[in-house]
C-alpha cells in the first residue's frame, strides 16, 4: 500500500514539474506524426505514379532510359530507407548534411523530413501493393476510352488505391506516433525526449515512463478510433436514391414558367 | 430478320490486313484480313479459344498486334507517332466485364471520359451522359455505384459510357456472357436498338440469335484464323467450311 502511495506521489512530482513539458512533447508528437504520415503519403504515392509508368517498345529511347533511370534511383531509396534503422537515419542526415554539406538544419524541420521519406519508402512499397490489387479491368475500361496512362492512374487507380490503403496509413500513422521517439536523437523535443529529460532531471525513471507511456496509449487508441470513422465514410452510402430524370423534371417545372413569361 | 441492314461498302471504316498476335510462341491470331463498313454490324462467332476476342483487343489495341495493319479511315494505326489515347476515344468498347469505373457513380462514369478525353464541359458532359443514360433505361441510377447495380444495368451503364464518347464504331466483348441468363435479355435490346439507329458494331458473342437476326455480316473464327465470312442468312443456313458446318450444328442441337 505504501509503495503504491508512494508511486502516485512520485508521480504527482513528475507530473507538477514536467506535466507542461510531457504535454508539449505530446503535442509535437502528434504534430509529426500526421505531418510525416501525409507527406509520407504524397511520396509514397508519387513514387508508386513514377513505377506503374509502363516502358513499351515504341517509346523513344531517351524516355525510355529516363524512366529506367528513375526506377532504378527509386528502388534505391525504398531500399535504403527500409533496410536501415530510422534512429541511424537521423543521425545520419541530421549530422551528415552539417559535416558533408556545411548545411546546419533546425531540429524541427530536419525531423519531419526523416520521419516523412522514411514512411514515404514503406509507404512506397505499400502503393505499388495497392496499384496491382486494383482490377485490372479498371485500366482497360479507362484506356478504352481514350484515357492516357496518367489520366487513368489519377482519376480511376489512384483513388482506389488509396480508400485500399486506408487501413494502411492508419498503421503508418499509429507506428509514426511512436517511432517519432527516435528523432529524440537528434534532440526534437517530442515526447520521450521530454520523458527523458524529466527523468534524468527528478531522478524518476519509473513514474515518468509510466506517464508518457500512458500518453503514447492516449495517443494510439483514440487515433486508431478516428481512423476507423475516417474508414468507415470513406467506404461511401450504402444505398442510393433513385432519381426521376432531372432533366426531364427539369422541362417540365420550366413550361408553366415560360407560359407566364409570354402571357 | 427485318433489322438486316444492307450492307454498304461504300465508307470502309476499319481495313484490318495480315492482322497476326502472337504470346510467346504460342500465336493466337494469323494473317486476319477484314473490313469493317460504315453502319456495319459485324458478329464474331467460333469456340472459346479461337482468337476472336484477342482480336477485338487488337482492335482497339488493349492488345498490341504482333504483324500486320489496322487502317482506320486510312491512317495505319499502328505506325509509330499515331495518338493511341485518341484513336481509342473513336473507338468504343463494352467489356465482358462490364470494367465501371467503381470509384465513380453511373453518371460520373459516363461524363469522366468526356470531361478529360474529349474535354468537354461539365454541362455538355452531363446533358450527354443523361441523354446515353436515358437511351439504355439507366437515367434513374445516375447516383448509385456500380457495385450497387445488377449485372444487366451494369453493362447498360458501360454501354452508356461507350456512347457518351460518340465513337465512329462500337466493339462488343461478349457483352452477355457473364450475365445471368434473365439479364441477357436487356442487354441485347438495347444492343438491337443501337442496330436502329445505325450504329457501326462489331460483336464477339455466343448469342448465335443475336448473330443472325441482327448482324449484316458474320465472321466465324476457328484457331486464330477467319475460317468463313459471308452475310448471316447465307452462313447459317449454308455454310460452305467444314468447321464452321461443325460449330454450326453443335450450337443448332442445343
Amino acid at each position: 500500500m505504501d509503495s503504491i502511495l508512494q508511486f502516485l506521489s512520485d508521480c504527482g512530482t513528475v507530473l507538477s514539474r514536467y506535466g507542461i513539458s510531457f504535454l508539449r512533447g505530446a503535442g509535437l508528437t502528434v504534430v509529426l506524426a500526421v505531418a510525416c504520415t501525409a507527406i509520407g503519403c504524397v511520396i509514397g504515392f508519387g513514387v508508386g505514379l513514377i513505377r506503374s509508368i509502363p516502358t513499351q517498345p515504341g517509346q523513344p529511347p531517351l524516355q525510355r532510359g529516363l524512366l529506367q533511370m528513375a526506377r532504378a534511383v527509386l528502388a534505391v531509396y525504398v531500399e535504403f530507407f527500409r533496410g536501415t534503422p530510422l534512429m541511424l537515419q537521423a543521425m545520419f542526415i541530421f549530422y551528415g548534411s552539417a559535416y558533408a554539406f556545411h548545411l546546419h538544419m533546425d531540429t524541427f524541420p530536419a525531423g519531419i523530413f526523416i520521419l516523412s521519406i522514411n514512411t514515404g519508402a514503406y509507404m512506397a512499397e505499400s502503393v505499388r501493393g495497392g496499384i496491382q490489387a486494383v482490377d485490372p479491368g479498371q485500366m482497360e475500361g479507362a484506356k478504352a476510352i481514350g484515357m492516357t496512362h496518367m489520366q487513368a492512374m489519377f482519376h480511376v487507380i489512384l483513388p482506389q488505391t488509396l480508400r485500399n490503403l486506408v487501413p494502411q496509413i492508419g498503421n503508418h500513422f499509429i507506428i509514426n506516433l511512436k517511432d517519432s521517439s527516435m528523432l529524440s536523437v537528434i534532440s526534437v523535443t517530442e515526447l520521450f525526449f521530454s520523458f527523458k529529460s524529466a527523468a534524468a532531471a527528478v531522478y524518476l525513471y519509473f513514474p515518468a515512463a509510466f506517464l508518457a507511456m500512458l500518453l503514447y496509449l492516449i495517443m494510439t487508441l483514440v487515433s486508431a478510433r478516428l481512423l476507423r470513422v475516417w474508414e468507415r465514410s470513406l467506404s461511401g452510402a450504402e444505398n442510393y436514391e433513385l432519381t426521376g430524370d432531372p432533366f426531364s423534371l427539369d422541362a417540365g417545372g420550366a413550361g408553366p414558367n415560360d407560359k407566364e413569361a409570354t402571357v | 430478320m427485318d433489322l438486316l441492314p444492307k450492307r454498304d461498302l461504300r465508307h470502309p471504316l476499319l481495313r484490318i490486313e495480315h492482322l497476326s498476335k502472337s504470346f510467346g510462341a504460342h500465336e493466337v491470331l494469323r494473317d486476319i484480313d477484314f473490313t469493317v463498313y460504315r453502319g456495319d454490324v459485324i458478329s464474331v462467332i467460333g469456340s472459346s479459344g479461337s482468337g476472336k476476342s484477342t482480336l477485338l483487343r487488337c482492335v482497339n489495341l488493349l492488345e498490341t498486334p504482333s504483324s500486320g495493319e489496322i487502317r482506320f479511315h486510312s491512317s495505319n494505326i499502328l505506325s509509330p507517332g499515331i495518338n493511341v489515347p485518341g484513336y481509342r476515344a473513336k473507338v468504343g468498347m463494352v467489356f465482358q466485364s462490364f470494367n465501371l469505373f467503381d470509384n465513380m457513380s453511373v453518371l460520373k462514369n459516363c461524363e469522366i471520359g468526356q470531361r478529360k478525353v474529349l474535354s468537354r464541359g461539365a454541362e455538355e458532359a452531363r446533358e450527354k451522359a443523361m441523354h446515353y443514360l436515358r437511351k439504355v433505361g439507366m437515367a434513374p441510377y445516375v447516383n448509385a455505384l456500380p457495385r450497387q447495380l445488377s449485372g444487366g444495368q451494369k453493362q447498360r451503364v458501360a454501354i452508356a459510357r461507350a456512347l457518351a464518347m460518340e465513337p465512329e464504331v462500337l466493339l462488343f466483348d461478349e457483352p452477355t456472357s457473364a450475365l445471368d441468363p434473365e439479364m441477357v435479355g436487356e442487354v441485347l435490346e438495347v444492343m438491337r436498338n443501337l442496330v436502329r439507329e445505325g450504329m457501326t458494331m462489331i460483336v464477339v458473342t455466343h448469342e448465335m440469335a443475336f448473330a443472325r437476326d441482327v448482324s449484316n455480316h458474320v465472321v466465324f473464327m476457328a484457331d486464330g484464323v477467319i475460317c468463313e465470312e459471308s452475310d448471316p442468312i447465307r452462313l447459317f443456313s449454308a455454310p460452305k467450311n467444314k468447321r464452321t458446318q461443325e460449330f454450326l450444328s453443335r450450337f443448332l442441337q442445343q
